[in-house]
């Protein structure tokens, strides 16, 4: 189990870094605004797993070697472009919705990370619908679809498969990271590493 | 009324002017300027404060940060509603900027360092703007003031995370006191220029409009009165040895510099181009994305 | 197509105009309304309306100056005076 949930705030605090890079430079701004609040809420998410399996959230967040972190490749790509943003956020909303509701019987925050993604899926079914017809975003599906398999255990890729109406395929299995993972652990740390261990920021 | 004599009187003894309203040429003229430079100073100080979105840290600081420049794209969002009912379109605002034809706010064009710089940022950047649009929420044109109650309502955390930022720093180690100063000491400058030059009130068309209601030497004075005592009470020094209170209330200091002011605002600060093009950038890479969802 | 945004900060309270968004749809106008006017809980509900759906309507005619129907179309003082005064020399 918690290695699965490690897993899970590991997707959500990734994500969330990732879809923070968007701030200022989204196609429009009332969707920079949008996304920004989704980044927000999957690292509240994150801290709030976090804080199941320990008391420093922090450090679990930023203090651990880039290859004790268990997020899954899709989370870690670096994709700065809309249709593989767009194509991510929506492929892993319907992969999450199926993690967090099998969570919900043994992990009460579970439920309440569920009501916040409401919205979060929403947005994404928004986008898809208006995307779905653009070969960049249908491409970008078609690209990412084998990382999307990989967020979730086997047994629940049928039910994935079945929701993004997709023929289910080999996956990306967690345990690989993308070439700009480390990078990203870099820059996300910079700060908190220039101070000792326990400093307050 | 169709008079210009008589909409000068109107504006000046506190009248409300909307967006159907009969305005002289003028007056619609200098406020879309303003209220378009205000939209993309807005949009241009995210960036700098983009990078450290990504190195927060701390979960609560990336959060706090995330939140407070997600409030300033929210306020450019409104700005520009403004001004796109007034006849801009947002598309030529944003083209204009990233073209170099527009202005935006000094301080947007000075390169941010370190995370002492989040912090002088959040706490005294924002309370120098903050204390400008206060003093627009009177603004003559109605839908601009209206906005400007949203805008200071969401500033208010802004300060305080600031001003949080800073005390954790300077009741940290010595190293990270030194980042607050060293950012200070590079602010300093910018800060003092942001009210813009001492132009008497009355000689001001954004104050005779009444679109300012306030002189920009009255702004600084009250950034002065406001701040320096939260300054020196944390045992910061300001690297201004003229700066004193005088027995009257009024604030001394060394003349900012009002040529790099200048220099800096018509597009030749030390990180202008790179931002724009920065922006130029994405505008242009998602360009079909406005095409595919804005097409209704 | 621009919508018009109005905000009910608590339920009770009337919904005032709170700004505008520009959205393809009422589906992006709802998302982007939300966001805008209601990320920091500041809103209990939001009503979008097309600007085209608004009807504009000002200026009424008021020429003749209609005191009957306003409070400031009274003046008792002097007439409530006298009837006290007329009440106290009666029974006085």
């Amino acid at each position: 189990m918690n290695e699965l949930l490690l897993g899970l705030a590991d997707d959500e605090l990734v994500i969330g870094w990732r879809d923070s890079e968007w701030t200022g430079i989204a196609p429009m701004l009332e969707e920079d605004v949008a996304f920004s609040s989704i980044a927000q809420n999957e690292i509240g998410h994150a801290r709030a797993v976090y804080e199941l399996l320990t008391d420093d959230a922090d450090a679990l967040a930023f203090d651990r070697a880039p290859g004790e972190y268990r997020c899954a490749p899709l989370v870690q790509l670096h994709l700065l472009e809309w249709a593989h943003t767009i194509a991510r956020r929506w492929l892993y909303e319907v992969a999450d919705e199926i993690r967090i509701t099998a969570l919900m019987a043994d992990v009460p925050v579970a439920a309440k990370i569920n009501r916040e993604e409401a919205y979060h899926r929403m947005h994404a079914q928004m986008w898809h619908e208006r995307l779905r017809d653009e070969p960049r975003f249908r491409d970008a599906v078609t690209e990412l679809w084998p990382f999307a398999l990989g967020v979730l255990l086997p047994e629940q890729r049928a039910e994935l498969s079945s929701r993004a109406a997709l023929d289910e395929v080999a996956a990306i299995e967690r345990g690989t990271f993308d070439d700009s993972f480390s990078a990203l652990l870099h820059e996300m740390t910079i700060v908190r590493r220039s101070a000792p261990a326990g400093a307050q920021w | 009324m169709r008079d210009e004599q008589a909409f000068l009187e109107y504006v000046q003894g506190g009248g409300q002017v909307e967006t159907g309203d009969w305005m002289p040429d003028d007056y619609r003229a200098k406020l879309v300027k303003f209220i378009e430079m205000h939209g993309n100073s807005e949009l241009m100080g995210v960036l700098p404060e983009r990078e450290w979105i990504l190195r927060a840290p701390t979960l609560q600081r990336k959060l706090a940060l995330t939140a407070k420049v997600q409030d300033e794209v929210g306020h450019a969002q409104l700005i520009y509603r403004v001004v796109e009912d007034l006849g801009k379109p947002r598309e030529r605002c944003l083209a204009d900027l990233v073209d170099g034809k527009a202005k935006f706010h000094n301080v947007f064009h000075y390169p941010t360092k370190t995370w002492g710089d989040v912090g002088v940022i959040a706490w005294l950047v924002d309370a120098a703007a903050i204390i400008s649009q206060k003093a627009l929420l009177k603004c003559s044109y109605a839908p601009y003031a209206r906005i400007m109650k949203k805008i200071c309502w969401e500033e208010s955390f802004h300060i305080l995370h600031g001003r949080d930022v800073i005390l954790a720093m300077v009741t940290g180690t010595p190293e990270q006191f030194e980042l607050v100063q060293e950012a200070l000491n590079r602010w300093w400058g910018p800060l003092m220029q942001f009210h813009g030059n001492p132009i008497p009130k009355d000689e001001d068309p954004m104050y005779v409009w009444r679109i300012k209601s306030q002189g920009n030497e009255d702004a600084r004075q009250q950034f002065l009165e406001g701040y320096v005592p939260q300054i020196w009470e944390l045992g910061l020094t300001v690297p201004d040895p003229n700066l004193r209170r005088r027995n009257d209330g009024a604030w001394e200091y060394s003349e900012p510099d009002w040529d790099e002011l200048k220099h800096v605002v018509t597009g030749h600060g030390p990180r202008t181009e790179e931002r724009l093009a920065f922006r130029r950038r994405f505008l242009d890479q998602e360009q079909w994305v406005r095409d595919a969802v804005l097409a209704a | 197509m621009i919508y018009e945004v109005f905000r009910q900060e608590r339920k009770g309270q009337a919904f005032e105009h709170a700004g505008s968004v520009v959205a393809p749809d009422a589906e992006f106008a709802e998302a982007w309304a939300r966001e805008q006017y209601g990320r920091r809980g500041e809103s209990n509900a939001l009503w979008l309306v097309p600007r085209e759906a608004i009807h504009d309507v000002e200026g009424w005619a008021d020429e003749f100056d209609l005191k009957y129907r306003r409070v400031d179309g009274y003046s008792i003082k002097a007439r409530l005076k006298e009837a006290r005064e007329r009440a106290s020399a009666r029974t006085g």
